[in-house]
């Protein structure tokens, strides 16, 4: 069963737009066969306090990561939160979420690392959902458990590791933290003091690109000509560039590597996940301080 | 259950209405604490009007995920506790919904007596992760601070 994409005009600027979908065509879709919306917020009640009808949790902490390695679930945890929530590999998912679509692009990534086919983002994620007085609900809805596929993560084409970004030193990485962190005066991102490291700074040659230099006032991405503005003309990144993107633990880069993948059309972006609360407690591994030149 | 001090579900060394709570959440499931969670939420007190609007005399909690202020008053050994979050910030609330419920109305002794590690014992780790159980800590240290500057 297709869910048809969105085919609305701000969206067909980007260079994927099937991979977004914007609040008018998730509330005409809402209830289609073969779609499944999901809430991935930072805040793990806020779905609870109130969601798009019909929609599924999925939280970043307890069903993504692995409780016991730093690594995300394997193919048969994931086959398992994904068929308890109705979605099987057929299924059109369209992820939204709070802060902009920060945790619901990580989730997207995670996603992507398994390889599930159609997965977009709501653009302007729930706040724009709310802010425009759609329906939310507490009702819990209670979907028949299906059928999904062990499928094994596929870490090497968007996923970096440590190794992977020594060897990248030299090559275009962007540091998607705030000004502060990048240049080490904070060992931790603003407001959040106990994710820190030991040294605060940059990987040697990162750029630094605030991730939400990438969304606009009302949490939806901006326009294609404003974001090549910012990454291409002002960073100097180009589209057949390979790209590394971090931040503290991946999430914030996953907001990056979703907009350099999906709206201005990179074809190799990968996210570091270890980020800065491995680079910057690892042993021997190299940093640059002081803002970006 | 185990007596030990700090393990999860120990009541021993609480204020009777913080134990409550603990034995409240101990009862039911890991989804159900959640919904707990979430009714504390809903029934965090408004701030009063000497508060409510601006926000002067209370202190921030830079810890938690999301903007949380609160505001310590001790009158006659009493110790009151004001907290503003906002809606979209459940859990935080949540956590503020918990100490208000276990600390509002006590004696500021009662109050530096409840340890450190009271935000453990609600079995909340596994609902939330223990990342963001830590904004309940410093809540309750930064509280606790506030009473010892009092009395």
């Amino acid at each position: 069963m297709s869910v048809p994409n969105d085919t609305d005009a701000k969206l067909a600027q980007y260079a994927h737009p099937q991979r977004l979908v914007t609040t008018d065509w998730l509330a005409a879709h809402l209830g289609d066969p073969g779609l499944v919306v999901v809430e991935s917020d930072e805040d793990v009640l806020l779905y609870d306090s109130g969601h798009v009808p019909g929609a599924v949790k999925v939280d970043w902490h307890t069903d993504l990561n692995d409780p016991l390695t730093r690594d995300y679930v394997d193919g048969a945890r994931f086959a398992e939160v994904m068929g308890a929530r109705g979605v099987t590999r057929e299924s059109t998912v369209v992820i939204y979420g709070d802060k902009s679509n920060w945790w619901a692009a990580y989730a997207l990534w995670v996603f992507t690392l398994f390889g599930h086919e159609d997965v977009r983002l709501l653009d302007g994620g729930r706040a724009k959902w709310v802010a425009e007085g759609r329906e939310i609900t507490r009702e819990a809805p209670s979907p028949t458990t299906v059928d999904y596929p062990v499928v094994e993560r596929d870490d090497s084409s968007i996923r970096a590791f440590k190794d992977d970004v020594l060897a990248h030193i030299g090559q275009p990485m962007v540091d998607v933290r705030s000004p502060g962190e990048f240049s080490g005066e904070l060992l931790h991102m603003p407001d959040y003091p106990q994710e820190g490291a030991m040294r605060g700074g940059h990987v040697p040659g990162a750029r630094s690109v605030p991730w939400a230099r990438a969304a606009a006032e009302d949490a939806t991405f901006k326009s294609r000509d404003d974001l090549a503005a910012i990454y291409q003309d002002e960073k100097g990144l180009r589209p057949d560039d390979e790209v590394i993107a971090y931040c503290r633990i991946g999430e914030r880069s996953s907001h990056t590597w979703f907009v350099l993948t999906h709206l201005l059309g990179f074809a190799n972006v990968r996210n570091y996940d270890g980020s800065w609360t491995e680079w910057g407690n690892a042993v021997r591994t190299p940093i640059a301080t002081g803002p970006d030149t | 259950m185990s007596g030990d001090a700090g393990a999860e579900g120990a009541v021993h060394d609480l204020p009777p209405g913080m134990a409550e709570l603990v034995e409240d959440f101990a009862a039911v499931s890991t989804a159900d604490r959640l919904q707990l969670l979430l009714e504390l939420s809903d029934d965090l007190p408004a701030l009063p009007e000497r508060y409510a609007g601006h926000l002067v005399g209370m202190e921030q909690v830079h810890e938690c995920q999301s903007p949380l202020f609160l505001a310590v008053e001790v009158q006659d050994d009493v110790v009151r506790v004001f907290f503003d979050a906002p809606l979209e910030s459940p859990t935080t609330r949540g956590f503020a919904g918990i100490l208000h419920a276990g600390l509002d109305g006590l004696s500021t002794a009662d109050v530096l007596a409840v340890p450190d590690d009271a935000p453990y014992r609600f079995g909340l780790a596994e609902a939330v992760s223990p990342l963001r159980l830590r904004g309940m800590l410093s809540m309750l240290s930064r509280i606790k601070r506030q009473v010892r500057e009092r009395s």
